[in-house]
């Protein structure tokens, strides 16, 4: 489907954690591959072109920097689009979906600060007319290792 | 909690970062180059901040709905609270799970308070998934919801670092239809 090869799914699968912090670190992923440094950066330029990758980067833990947390609203069919848009625009929002249930607008906010974080909710519902529910975390459970491909 | 609790050359390497490595030979000079740092400076402050827990992983980070997973369950139950940590613990043991959280509960509107992903290539997939989960945790007996997703309005990486930004556009994906 999306024209992987078996060792785009290697470099997909084996380098979602441990990223070598050395000075060359493209290097030493190539040499685990078996392939050049320079093929290794096209490959991950390709990959990330296709929108297969957002980046290479790191993955922050939840509750140590900024605060975050998953908020959900009930929007009529007819407006869900409008308002939609209107959640997107907010920068702190970096997940917006639409799920099947009357509660049906679900987005994950991240700002810098709680204050900050309040005005981003109080500014969606003075600016749709809609309430936001907010469910911050409590606990979680799982430990982040990635995302297992098969 | 927030922020303070990063030096200042800490706050600034993850800003400069959270958009992704630079893809080049060196990066961490790059990086380093742009802050004023040394390579080796950036190497150690990025080492201590995953020994500190704050970065809790690095690498290639995919967007699993272009590698073709774009079916996406939800799935709350609400449990007495005594109970959360155990169930929890239960949950996570299952592969299919790709997250899981306790949540705090927005009463009336909202009664679960445990929360789980599932993702798979199919709604078919997830959905045997998902009543696999129920059946070996034994967690079937308490209230849930299953909520699919429907339409991909955005996904991205968070910003925990406030800049302007106008690049995101409001194009969304119909998951029906793909």
């Amino acid at each position: 489907m999306n024209n992987l090869t078996p060792l785009d799914m290697r470099l997909l699968n084996e380098f979602q954690h441990h990223f070598p912090l050395v000075s060359q670190p493209y290097q030493e992923m190539a040499e685990r591959l078996g392939i050049s440094e320079e093929e290794l950066l096209s490959r991950l330029q390709s990959l990330q072109n296709r929108g297969i990758i957002s980046r290479v980067g790191a993955v922050l833990r939840t509750g140590q920097v900024g605060v975050s947390t998953l908020a959900a609203m009930q929007i009529p069919a007819a407006d869900l689009e409008r308002i939609a848009s209107l959640v997107n625009s907010f920068p702190e929002v970096n997940h917006n979906y639409e799920r099947d249930h009357a509660i049906n607008l679900w987005f994950v906010l991240t700002a810098e600060s709680p204050q900050r974080l309040q005005s981003v909710i109080d500014r969606i519902e003075t600016e749709s007319g809609f309430s936001v529910y907010v469910m911050p975390m409590i606990k979680p459970f799982h430990i982040d290792l990635g995302f297992p491909l098969h | 909690m927030s922020a303070f609790m990063l030096g200042p050359y800490e706050e600034r390497l993850l800003m400069e970062i959270q958009k992704g490595l630079p893809l080049v030979s060196r990066p961490f000079q790059q990086v380093g180059e742009r802050l004023g740092l040394t390579e080796e400076e950036v190497l150690h402050l990025l080492t201590q901040l995953q020994q500190r827990g704050i970065i809790k992983r690095m690498g290639v980070i995919v967007r699993h709905h272009e590698l073709g997973y774009r079916a996406n369950a939800m799935v709350v139950w609400d449990l007495p609270d005594e109970l959360v940590e155990d169930f929890g613990q239960k949950l996570i043991q299952h592969g299919m799970i790709t997250l899981c959280y306790q949540r705090a509960r927005v009463l009336p509107h909202w009664p679960y308070n445990l929360y789980c992903m599932i993702h798979g290539k199919a709604q078919q997939e997830v959905l045997q998934a998902v009543h696999a989960v129920i059946h070996c945790c034994e967690i079937g007996r308490f209230p849930h919801q299953v909520l699919f997703s429907v339409r991909r309005f955005k996904q991205r990486g968070a910003y925990y670092f406030a800049e302007p930004l106008s690049e995101w556009n409001n194009s969304y994906v119909d998951l029906r239809s793909e």
